[in-house]
């Protein structure tokens, strides 16, 4: 259910100075020890934003998804390292057991996820299978009440630090594609399980991602996401339709951040006696930032509500997706354009930004994956 | 014990202040509104005093408009038990403030009042000493650390060139500096569980208080933008300068 105005103002605030008062100050910090130091993930559990998208039974705030968006706005004003932190629980690994667990399955994990106690990943992506998800390998052999898995995951959000993993496997050998395909709820102390070290990117540092390697790993047969073998890749899929909106709102947000940082460089920064944000092609390269960024801040809104009145919106995540984070790509690299060399060194936060935002138009379907998306709703009709 | 709280919305500590064209007084409308950051300070302090067991009820009270209620509930949400809500659209000084405060000092009789040392929008630095007189209360401003005990309440104050600790018989008066403490955040499920703490809604004349201005705003302006410097050529030239055209020493 929607907060009243007055309600999911004053939380939209909090999270605001949050961003403001207590993260962007330690940013270059993450960013240098890749790591986000334990005592704001405590402030962060202690504020809540471990469950801002798990229902209110379960203890989370059940935020729809515009508030949701709003917030992820808000959160976008910071280097988006902070956000993973929460950003499995409230996202793709929690919400496999949102939409399709068994009420057991909601009642055991979602508490635990709602206030931080619990940490979740989303193991989908393997070595051979990334946009090509249908074509996982990794196989789940039922042996009586258990399921055996064996394979590997890769570049696992959170995997280092996460207690359960979404996972999916195939427990159909036969089935080829995504038919064949289950989702699990696999605990971290699953005998079998290991996790790799953490991999070295290229930004969103403090962020970690690694392997997940399953070496006859037993997992409860009771564990697959609502009860039933393969339909996994239907609550894959769906659990990624609400990260698309997510992701495109966090990418508006941190070209909104970048937006605000060009305006007042540019207005400090003189050049031929006057401040550069006087000179016309600079002013160009603002405008467009802001043109752009607003018409995906646009897109995502409405598409957003259109979710909230049970529309299918499988088009419009993909468009957002696809717009939003070319978006922010497009915003990124005028940002270090304006700031000229400054742009360039990491005394200022526009080079980590320029590099962190390159992940968003390839993690969660990548863009050209989302142009088939696009192009695939379009024709449909046409048959 | 019982703590009362009070609380002033007033433009956000992060808003650039524009002066209104006809400088009748500054910008307020589409502007962000927030909680004064002293009266931050008192709420956290309160919440302190309830959480560690020697407050048992908190009351927020703020005086203002009907938006004055979301600077409530941000205070409902840190962990005050209710709100005192006075409606009134109009500016109240000082003294009114203090006249209201003291009609519902009567009404609840708590043994300890806390507020912000002064409010950033117009820096009056009054409200809290004005209050204490109008109640025969003691009084314990500026404070850095408050201890409560025994009916007596232990400040320590920041004064010109260090710290002076006092302690004062209660009921009191407190007023606290940015120092006291640093506010939480209120935690997001606390924001939605606020929304069902009762606010009471009262006004200056359900109070019986005569909140008429005794003060006129004659002008408001910008402060001036400073010149640009010159640079001298010689020690002599400066001295000749600040002798003669600035008429500085």
């Amino acid at each position: 259910m929607a907060l009243d105005t007055e309600t999911f103002s004053i939380l939209l605030d909090t999270v605001e100075r949050f961003v403001a008062e207590r993260l962007v100050p330690l940013e270059a910090q993450v960013a240098e020890e890749d790591q986000v130091p334990a005592d704001v993930i405590t402030e962060m559990k202690e504020l809540g934003l471990f469950g801002l998208t798990i229902p209110e039974e379960y203890g989370g705030l059940g935020l729809t998804m515009t508030e949701e968006i709003e917030v992820a706005i808000k959160l976008g004003g910071t280097t988006p390292a902070f956000r993973s932190v929460f950003g499995t629980n409230i996202g793709i690994g929690s919400q496999g057991i949102v939409m399709d667990g068994t009420t057991e399955q909601k009642a055991h994990y979602l508490p635990k996820l709602a206030t931080g106690e619990m940490i979740s990943s989303f193991a989908l992506t393997e070595p051979e299978a990334g946009s090509d998800a249908g074509s996982l390998k990794t196989c789940a052999r039922l042996e009586g009440d258990h399921y055996v898995l064996n394979g590997t995951k890769r570049f696992i959000t959170n995997s280092p630090s996460a207690d359960i993993f979404t996972l999916m496997a195939r427990t159909d050998p036969d089935t080829p594609g995504a038919k064949g395909i289950s989702a699990f709820i696999v605990e971290r102390n699953s005998p079998g399980l290991s996790v790799g070290p953490p991999d070295k990117k290229m930004g969103q540092q403090g962020a970690k991602t690694a392997d997940v390697i399953l070496e006859d790993c037993r997992v409860p047969a009771a564990n697959i996401i609502g009860g039933i073998a393969g339909v996994g890749f239907k609550t894959a899929m769906k659990v990624l339709d609400r990260g698309r909106l997510h992701i495109s709102a966090v990418s508006v947000g941190i070209a909104e951040r970048l937006i605000k940082e060009c305006i007042a460089y540019a207005s400090e920064r003189k050049q031929f006696g006057k401040a550069i944000a006087e000179f016309q092609l600079i002013q160009a390269m603002l405008a467009d930032s802001k043109a752009e960024s607003y018409a995906a801040r646009t897109m995502v809104f409405d598409a957003a509500k259109k979710k909230e009145a049970g529309e299918n919106i499988t088009l419009e995540a993909a468009c957002c997706k696809m717009f939003a984070t070319e978006m922010v790509g497009k915003v990124a690299d005028r940002a270090v354009q304006i700031f000229g060399g400054a742009g360039y060194i990491s005394e200022y936060p526009i080079e980590r930004l320029y590099r962190d935002v390159r992940l968003f138009r390839i993690y969660e379907g990548t863009t050209q994956i989302q142009q088939l998306v696009i192009a695939r709703e379009l024709l449909k009709d046409a048959e | 014990m019982k703590v009362l709280v009070a609380i002033k919305r007033v433009i956000d500590y992060n808003v650039k202040i524009r002066v209104k064209s006809d400088e009748t007084g500054v910008e307020t409308t589409n502007v962000k509104m927030s909680m004064n950051p002293f009266d931050e300070i008192a709420v956290e302090e309160g919440v302190r005093l309830r959480e560690n067991g020697s407050a048992e009820e908190l009351i927020a009270v703020s005086i203002g408009p009907k938006q004055a209620q979301e600077t409530i509930r941000t205070a409902l949400a840190m962990g005050a038990d209710r709100g005192i809500h006075v409606e009134t659209d109009d500016e109240v000084e000082p003294l009114a403030v203090a006249k209201l405060l003291k009609a519902l000092i009567e009404k609840e009789n708590p043994d300890l009042v806390v507020l912000g040392k002064q409010a950033i929008d117009d820096d009056s630095n009054q409200t809290g000493q004005m209050l204490a007189a109008l109640v025969g209360w003691s009084q314990g401003t500026f404070a850095s650390e408050l201890e409560v005990a025994d009916g007596k309440a232990k400040v320590t104050r920041e004064i010109d060139g260090g710290l002076e600790t006092i302690q004062i018989n209660m009921p009191a008066v407190v007023t606290t500096d940015l120092r006291l403490n640093t506010p939480r955040y209120a935690s997001l499920p606390n924001i939605m569980k606020a929304k069902k703490k009762p606010i009471d809604e009262s006004s200056p004349a359900d109070l019986g208080v005569d909140i008429s201005a005794r003060l006129a705003t004659l002008k408001v302006t910008e402060p001036s933008s400073r010149e640009a410097g010159v640079i001298v050529e010689d020690v002599a030239e400066l001295v000749d300068k600040l002798k003669n055209e600035a008429k500085v020493i």
